[in-house]
């Protein structure tokens, strides 16, 4: 069958060509070659012309409909506790390519012997959130006698998966101060608080120690998965790097809302993927239909040197050749004052600067010529 | 015409020198006096002749032109001491920090400035890092001796904006100007200065440009008096104090007085500049104001970059009111008679239209000549008195300025102009009234309605200009979206439930009515009746705006999903199904308008009978909905007594589970949701079980109204509203939110005075039983009121923000051009995307998001169902 379909190979791309084959399966091969020769007319008929201003349109596509979508702060898909914010002030946070979402999220899914056992993805889960001392043991604070009595709750430490023993070694280690009298789950510290305020101090250090999890990690959630094969986690807090070397994490199913940390941990290419998903999942839950080519223009632009930059001042728009360019943008007096003291030159190759000295534009019909013959 | 084209290549940008500044300068102002008693500029004073002139009636010392002709010449202040310029303040300071105060080289060993040359060299070429660059300027910072002259160096300090200190002494501008002049240029390449545009001394002033005053002029208040631009204002002050010191100096003041003088010399260049210096207080005008200095004419929305240089006015421009009008063709729009007269077409005397255009120039009414303009560029406006001349001499060269006539190209625009739609090229309509007038399907890409929305109109002057609006920005070649692939010119509203009451199953009309309907959408060929003798179906007549050969299937909205299809024999008139250009069953809804229907029409047969199709059947849907009428009254929200009573018991009974809920909670019998807290978890269950008894009612509702009820027809077939907004006007309101939950706020445990403190039920926290048919309380009048006002307010926020995202989105990706080898490129031609979209395809000839169809349909059509349907067009009888 697929031989008939061999000469549109290279013609069309890839993903035609599998739903071509597809779509032509039960068919007979003359019949098939038909459809295949509608369906290469069209790929050849529906392409784009030269000179189309493709970043404006790509830019209005992702713009217009931004009047459109709500503001609020929406549950995310049906988990109470983790409210994303969605809709502009998300899409926001994409372009501008903020340090750390608001909501910084993880999905984590499992190896398939684990995340068929509920309570397994549990207990995993539960090693992964960072907890703070105070909710392992509790700290009393010995004003009589100035002194500090630590005392674990081994329960509690046992759903955490960590040992009495790395506890008090953890403890002791991020005060660095050694321990005294430890007894059972018991320690104490005695470092010879003068006054009382140094003693509250110390044990609000001690309260906030992170004795388990991944650093970053603040909570992690059960979830079924949607295929019902088992169950998945998802987080509040993102650490790349730490859950990706986990041992039963399925690395490549792991996803994270923060693209600065996936460029960091995996690569300009991935941040790229990051931004068309993150920008397209916005654009699908608020019901807007937009075409993905212009999601992954806007998301080449901010990735194409290599390095990912923010839609704004900081980033795309400040880095633009053109003096004219940048003054007419933002920080109109800064650029015009640096241009002259480095001497640029505005070669007047992009839009804004034709515009205005008042020349035809370099797109469109402004980029051809015509010569008489 | 003759057009003397030049192109600019390219800019350069640079520090003016103060030679420079002199040569430049047509006289030396010296004097802070503008005006004498009579009124006439001084001499060497900042409105003096030389600078240009903006009296009428008066001519240029420089140049020897009247007002308009004269475009304003330079002037110049010498400055009695040098002031450092605020612009250059920050590299004035690095310089200091970073040179040698005796030899003014840069405190970096030669060695190492070799290799920074170096690094800069590859850098032109794109090689290196820019930090590493950075780094030459840290790096002087520690050093205490001069590599070159072994000086000791001392610690510069700033006082912002413009004073510095050198070891806790102050250095003077004239020493700083000394030091910045002692700096080898081979050095400043180092530190990216390029000495051949900009001096670093050349940022400490001696010479002050002074403004032509064409970017000056006072103005003439209505009581005589006159008033001065403020930076006018501006350089008086700075003219006094100059002329102060310079009296001071020489009268030997105390060195004090003097450095005093200086300082205020220096406020005043400063603020000249910048009015907005953080460190200083801005100049103020008399009343208060502050002034508004160079910098601040160039910055922000209302700067000259913005405003003036990034848009600009135009002539030929219209704007007025709009309104709907369905008997045009969507390509076109009225145009008042008032705004045809007044907009002008220039027309080229040939020998072949000189005839033609004559009549123009003869007539004395509407469609005639405004003006003609002579080869050698004179214009000349036609009157009664030299029409008979102008005739005369008309001859092949000359232009003709005609007023605006039916069918010419005009471009059409609504602010805001969000995406490339919103601007797009229609054909004139010359009407009687006051407003533009469009057709209702284009309303959507303008995002237009009729509650006085005002439009832009502007006509093309240029051959080539007309030629690329007609061909590029036309109405019917946009009704696919380039967002989203699909219709975004398309009939809504009236128009769908019209194409619903109109083809639904046995409606029929007579003969009268049918001809009617077709001469309305301009089909002059009668079908054969379908339904008995002189009775024809609203199918077929529908058909008619059909394309001929058509073959479509598609279920529309009303279909319900059934688990085995009947297709044809669908009961509910969900199955479309076109054959030849011939709607055999099913009914038209939104989604033939607005999608795959219109769509098809507009793939298969092209953009001009995608607008036949669009203007015939909107045209024929509004007289079919028109005869039968179609209103929506109180009575329509008016359910039965049997269905008011079910719905009051529903709320009542959702009431109750709401307080059995209350109480489970304070009983502490209320499971809690992972992850949320008691109280949440109480609010999210009240909200589903309130959410649910709304919807319920209106389901009694819905059943009570039947579906012929007006309002249940538009949300079914989809024209306007939902069933919630059959809900609310015939059941109930439902819950109001705020933020997103039941109100809360507002008294202490209470919403409003009128509850008991910490009452959870329904009705005080904003949950409306009422129906707007009903009429509601005043305290759920409140309510809705809260509901309200919260969306309004998320509405403004959300158009600021959404829009300055646009500014920035447009402003990024503005430069990215499709270039002729595929790729995506800006304006360095540096390749952003080697092949647009990865495959090429153009997102506005998308099926949606997918390049191509599969269209299996095709054979299908071709070979297995061509049956036998007859063509009704050609067998049809022509009617005059």
């Amino acid at each position: 069958m697929s031989d008939s379909l061999e000469k549109y190979v290279g013609k069309l791309p890839m993903a035609i060509m599998k739903k071509l084959r597809e779509e032509t399966k039960d068919l007979k091969a003359a019949e098939a070659r038909k459809v295949a020769d509608n369906v290469l007319e069209q790929f050849l008929k529906n392409q784009a012309e030269p000179g189309e201003a493709v970043g404006i349109i790509a830019a209005q596509s992702i713009g217009e409909p931004g009047t459109q979508m709500t503001m609020r702060t929406f549950h995310y898909a049906g988990v109470a506790e983790l409210a994303v914010p969605q809709g502009l002030p998300r899409l926001i946070e994409i372009v501008d390519l903020r340090r750390e979402p608001k909501m910084p999220i993880m999905e984590i899914h499992l190896q398939d012997d684990i995340k068929s056992d509920e309570d397994k993805v549990i207990s995993f889960a539960e090693n992964m959130e960072n907890v703070d001392m105070k909710e392992l043991a509790s700290i009393e604070e010995d004003f009589v006698n100035k002194r500090i009595i630590v005392v674990f709750n081994e329960k509690s430490l046992n759903e955490h998966g960590i040992s009495l023993d790395d506890a008090v070694k953890k403890t002791e280690k991020e005060v660095r101060r050694k321990a005294k009298n430890k007894e059972g789950n018991q320690m104490m510290f005695e470092p010879g608080f003068s006054t009382l305020r140094s003693l509250r101090r110390f044990a609000a250090r001690l309260n906030k120690i992170k004795l388990c999890g991944i650093d970053g990690i603040h909570k992690a959630v059960v979830l079924p998965e949607e295929d019902g094969s088992g169950w998945f986690i998802k987080t509040e807090g993102t650490n790349l790097k730490a859950v990706l070397e986990r041992e039963g994490v399925l690395p490549s199913s792991v996803q994270s809302n923060n693209i600065r940390e996936i460029e960091e941990v995996l690569g300009i290419e991935a941040a790229r993927n990051a931004i068309i998903r993150e920008a397209k999942m916005v654009l699908d839950d608020q019901g807007l239909k937009v075409n993905p080519r212009h999601v992954m223009l806007v998301a080449d632009v901010m990735t194409y040197n290599g390095k990912t930059q923010s839609i704004g001042r900081q980033g795309v728009s400040g880095a633009k050749t053109s003096v004219f360019a940048r003054a007419a943008f933002e920080e109109t007096v800064k650029h015009l004052h640096n241009a002259s003291i480095q001497g640029t030159k505005d070669e007047l190759k992009g839009i804004t600067e034709n515009i205005i000295v008042g020349q035809p534009i370099p797109v469109g019909t402004g980029l051809v010529k015509l010569g008489m013959k | 015409m003759v057009v003397i084209q030049k192109k600019i290549k390219k800019i350069d940008f640079g520090i003016l020198p103060p030679d420079t500044v002199r040569k430049m300068s047509q006289i030396r102002i010296v004097t802070p006096d503008t005006y004498d008693e009579d009124g006439y500029p001084i001499e060497g004073g900042l409105m003096d002749l030389h600078l240009g002139v903006i009296d009428p009636g008066l001519r240029c010392k420089s140049c020897g032109n009247r007002m308009v002709s004269c475009p304003g010449h330079f002037g110049h202040i010498e400055l009695v001491r040098p002031v450092i310029h605020v612009g250059y303040v920050k590299m004035v300071y690095t310089l200091l920090k970073a040179t040698c105060k005796s030899c003014g080289r840069i405190l970096v060993p030669q060695e190492e400035i070799e290799k920074y040359k170096e690094l800069l060299a590859r850098d032109t070429e794109g090689e290196t890092e820019e930090d590493e660059l950075l780094d030459i300027i840290a790096s002087t910072k520690k050093v205490s001796e001069c590599p070159h002259c072994k000086a000791q160096q001392a610690t510069v300090k700033i006082v912002k904006p413009t004073t510095f200190y050198e070891d806790e002494q102050r250095l003077l501008p004239s020493d700083i100007r000394r030091r910045m002049e002692l700096i080898p240029n081979e050095d400043l390449i180092v530190l990216s200065i390029n000495s051949a545009r900009a001096r670093p001394e050349w940022g400490v002033l001696t010479v002050l440009g002074v403004p032509p005053v064409t970017t000056r002029p006072s103005i003439t208040l209505e009581t005589g008096e006159r008033s001065e631009d403020d930076l006018t204002h501006k350089l008086v002050d700075i003219l006094r104090i100059n002329q102060r010191l310079r009296d001071n100096i020489s009268a030997g003041a105390p060195q004090l007085i003097i450095e005093d003088l200086w300082d205020l010399l220096q406020y005043h260049v400063t603020t000249y500049f910048n009015n907005e210096v953080s460190g200083i207080p801005p100049a103020r005008h008399r009343s208060g104001r502050p002034l508004k200095t160079l910098a601040q004419r160039l910055k922000g929305k209302e700067g000259r970059f913005r405003y003036n240089l990034s848009g600009k006015r135009v002539n030929f421009s219209a704007r007025t009111v709009v309104s709907p009008d369905p008997n045009l063709s969507l390509n076109e729009v009225g145009v008042p008679k008032k705004i045809a007269e007044e907009l002008t077409i220039p027309e080229q005397v040939t020998e072949w239209n000189i005839d033609h255009l004559k009549k123009y120039i003869e007539s004395e009414e509407y469609p005639k000549a405004n003006y003609v303009i002579r080869p050698d560029g004179r214009r000349k406006k036609i009157g009664e008195l030299n029409r008979e001349d102008v005739i005369e001499e008309l001859e092949p060269g000359y232009l003709v300025e005609r007023q605006l006539k039916d069918g010419d190209i005009v471009l059409f625009n609504r602010q805001p102009s969000l995406h490339r739609v919103s601007m797009m090229a229609h054909r004139v309509r010359v009407l009687p009234g006051r407003t533009f007038r469009l057709h209702p399907v284009v309303c959507k890409p303008y995002n237009a309605d009729f509650d006085g929305d005002e439009m832009n109109m502007h006509v093309p002057q240029t051959e080539e200009a007309r030629a690329e609006a007609l061909s590029l920005m036309l109405v019917q070649d946009q009704i696919i979206s380039p967002r989203f692939g699909a219709p975004i010119i398309i009939g809504d509203q009236d128009f769908v439930s019209g194409g619903y009451l109109m083809t639904k199953s046995g409606v029929s009309f007579s003969r009268r009515l049918a001809e009617r309907i077709l001469v309305k959408s301009g089909i002059t060929k009668m079908p054969k009746p379908d339904v008995e003798k002189d009775r024809f179906s609203g199918k077929l007549l529908f058909s008619m705006s059909l394309p001929t050969q058509l073959n479509m299937d598609y279920k529309n909205r009303l279909c319900k999903d059934c688990d085995k299809c009947l297709k044809a024999k669908c009961p509910y008139d969900a199955y479309v199904r076109i054959r030849k250009g011939k709607l055999l069953t099913g009914v038209i809804d939104k989604v033939s308008y607005q999608g795959i229907l219109l769509d098809t029409i507009f793939r298969e047969y092209g953009s001009d009978a995608a607008r036949e199709f669009l203007d015939g059947s909107t045209q024929m849907v509004l007289v079919a909905l028109m005869d039968q009428g179609f209103t929506a009254s109180v009575e329509d929200s008016d359910i039965s007594d049997e269905a008011k009573k079910k719905i009051q018991d529903l709320i009542a009974d959702a009431e109750r589970d709401v307080n059995l809920l209350i109480k489970m909670q304070h009983d502490g019998e209320l499971k809690r949701i992972p992850g949320k807290s008691l109280k949440e978890t109480l609010e999210d269950n009240i909200m589903a079980i309130l959410g649910k008894a709304r919807a319920d009612s209106g389901n009694i509702a819905a059943e009570s109204l039947g579906n012929d009820n007006s309002a249940m027809v538009m949300s079914r077939v989809g024209a306007r509203g939902g069933i919630l907004n059959v809900t609310q006007m015939a059941a109930c309101v439902g819950q109001q939110a705020v933020r997103g939950g039941r109100v809360l706020r507002g008294y202490r445990n209470k919403s409003l005075p009128h509850f008991k403190e910490g009452d959870v039920g329904i009705d005080s926290r904003g949950f409306v039983r009422s129906s707007f048919m009903k009429g509601l309380t005043p305290i759920e009048y409140f309510f809705h009121a809260m509901g309200g006002r919260e969306g309004l307010v998320d509405k403004g926020i959300r158009t600021a923000k959404s829009g300055y995202l646009q500014r920035r989105l447009i402003n990024a990706l503005q430069d990215l051009v499709l270039r002729g080898d595929g790729t995506v490129r800006d304006a360095t031609d540096t390749i952003v995307q080697f092949q647009y979209g990865e495959d090429g395809i153009d997102p506005q000839k998308c099926y949606g998001n997918d390049a191509v169809q599969f269209k299996k349909e095709t054979i299908y059509y071709d070979e297995v169902e061509r049956d036998n349907v007859e063509d009704v067009r050609e067998e049809g009888e022509e009617y005059e």
